[in-house]
């Protein structure tokens, strides 16, 4: 049976579900008076300090298991947890990789030395990490990276470049993809995965302006870059494999519906309260609502459904590129949409709130990497043909 | 419950793939005989799935008819199966009795003169009754006593009675059924299975259609066409499924509008990507891809066309809610676990 028959309405157990009605209270009580333009950078947001305050909570690694520091608790746990963050728009970037992939990674391929160092100090909020991927001529095609890992007598020797890596001038370590053996047109055989300090000697992080003025990508320089030898994660020569099981946790998560949600809610409040006195001039603002709810919805209920098949230990690649790009698709739509209601309200004299213009014209800008952060629009709907049966 | 465990499904697509193919299809709309077809379907006791099971049915509810409805769009059924189990579960559930044959579904009507009129009522011709719920009345109308026209688009047709025949009607017992709700998730269910249909027909094309030397599925252009088309039937799965929860007396009416903003606002982008993808063949009469897009075309409208759902879930939104939009997107969304 095809792939497009493969998700059930799934449940979010009773017992995650509960993890909501605190959360919420938490964060009611942390983003008082944060202002919508900044609630709308939510996973893009660095405050160490609030991460700090989220692992003392335990809601950091909320799935890596008790002995590790973690919350021994299901994927639908983290769940709930991240879709209040990001509808709340906390600022959780500090420690949003650390928490959704390089944790797990760690645990699946890690040695137990690894995982007792590096483990409860992500679960207490203390150890950030980035995603060393992309290179200035590997982007999409991924499998053509050359930074290189060279074996010397005292374990490896890093060099080569890194691009489009998200908070690396804020971050501890970086998990990076790079050749440990052959040469670049062997592809996707001799790729490992290192974990790199990014305090050692010979690193250079350079943050790169986007266009909305954020600074959140860096390039980030190996220059003979000493590593011992348990900087390895995993299998030398798996590392393809190994970031391929990655992506489906990349790629499927509550992330990939709610970046716009915040300048979403912010307009819908504004809406009530322009209809409650003037209903005529809302027709269209509310078939707009509906439009939007009507494609979250079943995209919330495939992306819970694709985290069920992640708690049975399925790697559904196909489901979370199909959820992923038709969430971003929403996420795009959003700010799109609205700034057409916004600005014809505006032609015609009608009240506007400034800070929702704010938080609008910030997304605006940021929209557009919804599609090619995790994986851009054409190389999924690419996996997605052929994980379909495309010949 | 998914497809591969829905095992009422499993059966009637075997029945379906007996019974429906596309010349059955071909045949009934041009106004050949449905006798033998509605028979079949007759006999296998589907169109007394919502039945409770003293009399006679499956006792389902919408949940676990979904599959049931997806089969009848994703077989362009040209005949009201749909419409008829819900019709009889609502009869059922009122007390009242109901005929023999195949029964449709018209959840309002114009006033045109002396007659009322029912526009674009799909599958009427071949069904024995239609079921109308307009203003406070709800009641069950001969078709062989309308007056009938074509509308033009597959197989809907448009009816009128006299307004003594509709004023003689009796009475429906309690509160009216919810007919407008129950059109939006058959629809909406018949889309998904549709647009299935579009896509499965697509992708074989993609496959074996051959030009510049090579199947045209190996052009990205093409690839990125069937990849829309997969996020779309599998959204649109999705929210017909959500759609369909609840006994057949009390859909939720949220959950409904949700499938069928959702249905039928992809079901035009799919049939055209779908026509896009088979070149001219495709829009031949004699190729079975307008089977499935004329007939998503048809319930894209039947029973509301997505701005007319969408508002309903604005008003919900906007007017009925406070607080994060997450909240009413859980309302909409959370699953409750299916009995098996």
């Amino acid at each position: 049976m095809s792939a497009l028959d493969s998700l059930d309405l799934t449940p979010i157990p009773a017992e995650d579900e509960a993890l909501r009605a605190p959360v919420r209270a938490f964060l009611a009580e942390a983003l008082r008076g944060v202002p919508g333009v900044t609630r709308a950078r939510s996973w893009s947001g660095y405050d160490p300090a609030f991460s700090r305050a989220l692992g003392a909570q335990g809601w950091l690694g909320i799935t890596l298991p008790t002995a590790y520091g973690g919350g021994g608790r299901s994927p639908y746990a983290r769940y709930v947890l991240v879709e209040e963050f990001l509808n709340a728009g906390a600022p959780v970037g500090s420690h949003w990789i650390a928490d959704r992939q390089s944790g797990p990674l760690i645990l699946k391929y890690g040695t137990e030395a690894q995982k007792r160092h590096y483990l409860p100090a992500i679960c207490r909020g203390e150890a950030f990490f980035c995603i060393g991927m992309s290179e200035p001529g590997a982007g999409s095609d991924l499998a053509s990276v050359r930074t290189r890992a060279t074996r010397t007598d005292t374990g490896w020797r890093l060099s080569g470049q890194k691009i489009w890596t998200t908070n690396a001038h804020h971050c501890h370590y970086m998990i990076a993809l790079v050749r440990s053996s052959g040469e670049a047109g062997d592809r996707q055989q001799g790729l490992s995965q290192f974990i790199v300090d990014l305090s050692l000697p010979g690193v250079t992080v350079r943050p790169i302006t986007d266009q909305s003025g954020d600074r959140h990508f860096c390039e980030v320089f190996f220059d003979d870059v000493a590593l011992a030898p348990e900087a390895l994660i995993g299998a030398e020569g798996q590392g393809w494999a190994q970031v391929t099981a990655e992506l489906a946790f990349e790629r499927s998560g509550p992330e990939r519906l709610y970046s716009s949600i915040v300048l979403f809610d912010e307009w819908l409040a504004f809406v009530r309260q322009d209809a409650a006195t003037h209903p005529q001039r809302n027709t269209a603002a509310l078939r707009l609502a509906g439009r939007v709810l009507a494609q979250l919805a079943p995209l919330r209920a495939m992306s819970v459904a694709v985290t069920g098949r992640l708690a049975r230990g399925d790697s559904p690649v196909v489901e979370s590129a199909l959820v992923k790009d038709l969430g971003t698709g929403v996420e795009q739509l959003i700010p799109a949409a609205l700034a057409d209601d916004l600005g014809t309200r505006l032609a015609e004299g009608l009240p506007v709130p400034l800070g929702l213009l704010h938080t609008l014209n910030y997304v605006i800008q940021v929209a557009p990497s919804y599609s090619l952060r995790g994986g851009t629009r054409d190389i999924l709907r690419g996996m997605i043909a052929r994980g379909l049966g495309l010949r | 419950m998914n497809d591969e465990q829905d095992l009422f499904a499993a059966s009637l697509r075997t029945l379906l793939q007996a019974h429906a193919d596309p010349a059955v299809v071909r045949a009934i709309e041009a106004g050949g005989p449905a006798q033998a077809l509605w028979q079949a379907l007759q006999d296998s006791g589907f169109a007394d799935a919502l039945l409770p099971e003293a009399q006679g049915g499956a006792g389902l509810g919408l949940g676990e008819a979904f599959g049931l409805l997806a089969l009848c769009g994703e077989f362009a059924l040209p005949v009201p199966l749909g419409e008829t189990l819900l019709a009889r579960g609502l009869l059922a559930q009122a007390g009242l009795a109901w005929p023999e044959g195949p029964l449709t579904l018209a959840a309002q009507a114009l006033d045109d003169g002396d007659r009322i009129l029912c526009t674009s009522v799909p599958c009427a011709r071949v069904a024995s009754h239609v079921l109308l719920r307009h203003l406070d009345r709800c009641a069950l109308l001969p078709v062989a006593e309308a007056r009938v026209e074509a509308s033009g688009l597959a197989q809907e047709t448009t009816l009128s009675w006299p307004l003594a025949t509709w004023q003689a009607a009796p009475a429906w017992p309690g509160a009216l059924p919810p007919l407008r709700e129950l059109q939006a998730v058959l629809y909406a269910a018949q889309m998904a299975g549709a647009m299935r249909a579009v896509f499965e027909r697509s992708l074989q094309h993609a496959n074996e259609r051959q030009q510049f030397g090579r199947p045209i599925g190996k052009f990205q252009a093409i690839q990125h066409q069937l990849s829309v088309m997969a996020e779309l039937v599998f959204a649109s799965r999705m929210a017909a499924r959500l759609g369909c929860q609840g006994p057949v007396q009390a859909p939720d009416p949220l959950r409904a509008a949700l499938a069928k903003a959702r249905c039928s606002e992809a079901a035009p982008e799919v049939a055209a990507l779908g026509h896009s993808i088979h070149g001219a063949i495709g829009f031949t009469a004699e190729f079975d891809l307008q089977l499935y897009t004329r007939r998503l075309h048809a319930w894209r409208q039947a029973g509301g066309s997505e701005s007319h759902w969408q508002g309903v879930l604005g008003e919900a939104l906007v007017n009925g809610h406070e607080g994060l939009a997450l909240d009413l997107l859980r309302q909409l969304t959370d699953a409750t676990p299916l009995t098996a």
